[in-house]
């Protein structure tokens, strides 16, 4: 028993000893890369389409800020305006922490590729993946909380009432003369990609020895 | 001559049977096959677009109107002369004082402002012929922008506004002749002698559109009607017609029609603006004016029959065509000739020291169109198309060259006549006085509609007439009504210009604009209370504004959406002051409060599900006798408070003193 532990361990120390050869670096980098263009792109898009609004409104989400669609992001003011009716409180980027830390994280996270890279070993590559899953569903835990904190946390004074809600995070659906749409947008695809280049990178070097 | 008695008693019989024609006839006869054609020509579906704009001039109502084509549907009313309570238009500070002390204008002659003879889609300029004036309208946001005037030493402002082939001037002439500089009194008696007409030009800012009076050109006391301004061959001129050349001052009807042919004017403005500039001119009223006696080359007459009215350059820049209003015929001149003459000195003598092209020399020919021919456009394929007052109708004819049979026998060169319900003043063809017209449409703009439409009272609309003159035959498609009165109008093509639909935030330099509720409120500085106040669906911030009689109150509104059509209004009840404002502007109106009361002011404009509860009460206590709840922003004292019992408190309610009564 005891054996078989130390087997299973000596294993995986030698798994996690593998060097990563030339493609699994190669991918690595990409993915850092990716990272990066990302973050030029929103990661998420609210779309709201009513009959007083037939071309829609936008909200589009960065890691590091939130837009409205239109003229110098007015939708964003326009969104806000017709909350004010159900007593939602303004959508303002201040109330948004994540937003001042999530730029330093994957920046953080693409120094930790770049230095897979140059250590070049598979335990790097389980140490990235698992730290950037945790960021990964940490973020989207958190910004549904968001989500939930605006439609809860409605003024009880407001001209209309309705039933505290969750604005959806993924799908489409009615919400009073609105129709509701978010989905994932460039951003979180190329994240996406980033992840699945992380795996692949690991994955083409599973069979590595040390000569 | 003989011809012309001739005409003139076919003139009379054409009113009269047209008088009885009225009476009897406009049932459509259009065929079923041929409606259902129309229909779909001029159909455009809920959600769809007009393809182009049609600017009329609104006459004496002093308003631009926007229409679509085909559809001919009415879309908005530009106010420019008068006071316009839909759009706040003479009830806010900026605009009152651009109107001045006048409440009406008359509209005739509207001008898309152009860049090498094409429709630039900057500006649409639009004269006042009654109180010699000209207005600016901003195509990005559809608003009038700057009024002109009154013109000094200009008088009855018909002829205008013609702009020019790159708009370096819009250029003006009189058609009521007054003793000069005006103020001056002398007797109509002395007309010939103490009367003088001019000819004006406005230079326009290249950059802001802004205009001035640039400089002026004395001329004897004709009534000059209408404009043209040349462009290719004939840059650099302008050519107008004249009704008086008689120079009657009574009864004018008979004693304006004695001449066969009145002298129009030849204006060479580059000529004209080089004298000014080489010192030439002498000031009158601030305006450097110039004696075509004195100035040699700067003007010129040319005999046109009878009574001309309209006078229209075609796309080449070529051909003038003159309406001959009292002949039956449209007179062409080729300009070329006309250069030829004046150079070549071919004159027939002088007008007070102004030269008398020689008729002959110049004319290519006379078009026998048909009775009444007042104005003539062109499709830019070169066809002409006039409007036959007298014979209502719209007769399309073949510009020159012509053929030697068509010289002989002039008839041939009359294509086409379309018959129009009733009596066409105007007509327009799309982009007709640019260099490159779209062609396409015709819109005939009738002076009586006599009882076509359903009946709504003596007070009849104005009908216009859409035209498809794409084929050979011109072919009627739809009619429409408009309120008194279109004179002329411009046609643009709707995708050659992108007007903004709200004032962007950045651009608002009002001083007084408030974008948030911690810069809204009222401040007092002794008797003028300030109020800064927001306006965003579905409240005004501040709800309250505190006054007392005798305050100078000023309240400046800013719409702070950015949203298209979120357009908000402040109507102050019994106050007769309604502003509006579009998203991103700034309106500030000015009262002197005279009388004691609570009045309400409430958003005026339907902005949203609770419009009805966007609303504020203004305060005016007597003066002396603020109310308990009045609050100023800079923490001013309300007003010190009268010894007790001096006079009733503000907050006596004769009703609650009341008990109720039951029967």
């Amino acid at each position: 028993m005891k054996k078989k532990i130390s087997n299973l361990l000596g294993r995986e120390f030698r798994f996690l000893a593998r060097p990563l050869n030339f493609w699994s670096r190669l991918l690595l980098l990409l993915a850092a890369v990716t990272i990066f263009v990302s973050l030029f792109f929103p990661l998420w898009r609210m779309h709201l389409v009513a009959p007083q609004y037939s071309d829609g409104l936008d909200l589009f989400i960065y890691c590091y800020k939130i837009l409205g669609g239109g003229l110098n992001g007015q939708h964003l003011v326009e969104i806000n305006n017709l909350n004010h009716y159900i007593g939602m409180a303004p959508i303002v980027q201040a109330d948004f922490l994540e937003m001042r830390w999530m730029p330093f994280v994957f920046g953080l996270i693409i120094l930790m590729i770049l230095r897979s890279v140059v250590f070049g070993q598979m335990g790097n590559v389980v140490d990235l993946f698992a730290v950037y899953c945790y960021f990964g569903i940490f973020s989207i835990g958190s910004f549904w909380y968001r989500l939930y904190q605006y439609g809860h946390n409605l003024d009880l004074h407001a001209p209309m009432t309705i039933k505290p809600f969750t604005p959806l995070l993924l799908g489409t659906k009615q919400i009073a003369n609105f129709r509701e749409s978010s989905y994932p947008e460039l951003g979180a695809i190329l994240l996406c990609a980033s992840v699945l280049m992380i795996l692949l990178a690991g994955w083409f070097s599973r069979k590595e020895t040390v000569e | 001559m003989k011809n012309n008695a001739s005409a003139s008693y076919l003139v009379t019989v054409a009113v009269i049977v047209g008088a009885f024609g009225l009476t009897s006839c406009g049932k459509s006869t259009t065929a079923k096959n041929e409606r259902s054609a129309n229909a779909q020509a001029t159909y455009v579906a809920p959600g769809e677009q007009d393809e182009y704009y049609l600017f009329y001039s609104g006459g004496h109502s002093g308003q631009v109107f926007v229409a679509g084509i085909p559809s001919m549907r009415h879309i908005t009313t530009i106010p420019v002369y008068a006071p316009y309570p839909a759009t706040g238009y003479g009830f806010d500070e900026e605009s009152k004082k651009m109107l001045g002390d006048y409440t009406w204008g008359d509209v005739h002659h509207p001008a898309l402002s152009q860049t090498a003879s094409k429709y630039d889609g900057r500006w649409l300029f639009v004269n006042d012929n009654a109180n010699n004036r000209v207005a600016r309208i901003d195509l990005r946001d559809f608003k009038t922008h700057q009024i002109l005037g009154p013109i000094p030493n200009s008088s009855g402002n018909h002829g205008s506004s013609f702009v020019t082939e790159n708009t370096e001037y819009l250029m003006v002439a009189t058609r009521f002749s007054v003793p000069l500089p005006k103020g001056r009194v002398a007797d109509p008696n002395d007309y010939a002698k103490e009367f003088n007409g001019m000819v004006s030009a406005l230079k326009v800012d290249p950059q802001t559109g802004e205009m001035s009076v640039a400089w002026q050109i004395l001329t004897p006391p004709f009534d000059w009607d209408l404009a043209s301004t040349g462009k290719g061959p004939s840059s650099g001129w302008a050519f107008w017609t004249s009704y008086n050349s008689e120079m009657a001052h009574d009864v004018l009807e008979a004693n304006a029609s004695q001449k066969d042919r009145d002298l129009t004017a030849i204006v060479n403005w580059k000529a004209a603006a080089q004298a000014v500039a080489d010192g030439k001119a002498q000031d009158m009223g601030g305006v450097p004016v110039l004696d075509p006696a004195r100035v040699p080359g700067i003007l010129y007459f040319l005999p046109i029959g009878k009574s001309p009215h309209g006078v229209d350059v075609d796309p080449s820049g070529k051909w003038i065509a003159y309406g001959g209003k009292l002949q039956p015929s449209v007179t062409v001149v080729n300009f070329e000739k006309l250069q030829a003459a004046i150079n070549n000195k071919t004159f027939d003598g002088d007008f007070r020291g102004t030269p008398i092209v020689k008729y002959e020399s110049v004319v290519e020919g006379e078009v026998p169109v048909g009775l009444g021919p007042l104005h003539t456009q062109y499709d830019g394929a070169g066809n002409a198309y006039t409007a036959m007052f007298i014979d209502s109708n719209i007769t399309k004819w073949k510009l020159p060259p012509w053929s030697d049979d068509e010289r002989k026998d002039m008839n041939k060169t009359v294509l086409d006549k379309v018959s129009t319900h009733f009596s066409t003043g105007h007509l327009v063809v799309a982009g007709s006085d640019t260099a490159h017209p779209y062609g396409k449409w015709l819109v005939a703009m009738n002076k009586l509609s006599a009882g076509r439409h359903i009946n709504v009272g003596p007070a009849q609309p104005e009908s216009s007439q859409l035209m498809d003159i794409s084929g050979a035959k011109m072919k009627m498609v739809a009619e429409a009504y408009t309120e008194p009165e279109p004179h002329f109008a411009q046609i643009l093509k709707v995708s050659e210009i992108q007007p903004i639909e709200a004032y962007p935030k950045a651009e608002n330099k009002d001083p007084n604009a408030v974008w948030d509720k911690e810069h809204t409120g009222v401040t007092r500085n002794g008797t003028s209370v300030e109020a800064k106040v927001t306006a965003v669906r579905s409240r005004f911030v501040p709800d309250r504004i505190d006054a007392q009689v005798g305050d100078d109150l000023t309240i400046h509104v800013t719409n702070v959406e950015q949203t298209r059509d979120m357009i908000h209004g402040f109507g102050l009840v019994e106050n007769n002051i309604n502003l509006v404002m579009d998203p991103g502007e700034t309106k500030t109106l000015h009262i002197k409060l005279t009388k004691p009361g609570v009045f309400p002011y409430y958003c005026t404009n339907f902005c949203s599900a609770l419009h009805q509860e966007m609303q504020g009460y203004l305060v005016v206590s007597n003066a002396g006798q603020p109310v308990p709840g009045a609050v100023y922003t800079n923490g001013a004292a309300p007003a010190p408070v009268p010894d007790a019992g001096a006079s009733v408190p503000a907050t006596a309610n004769p009703v609650a003193a009341t008990p109720a009564s039951t029967p």
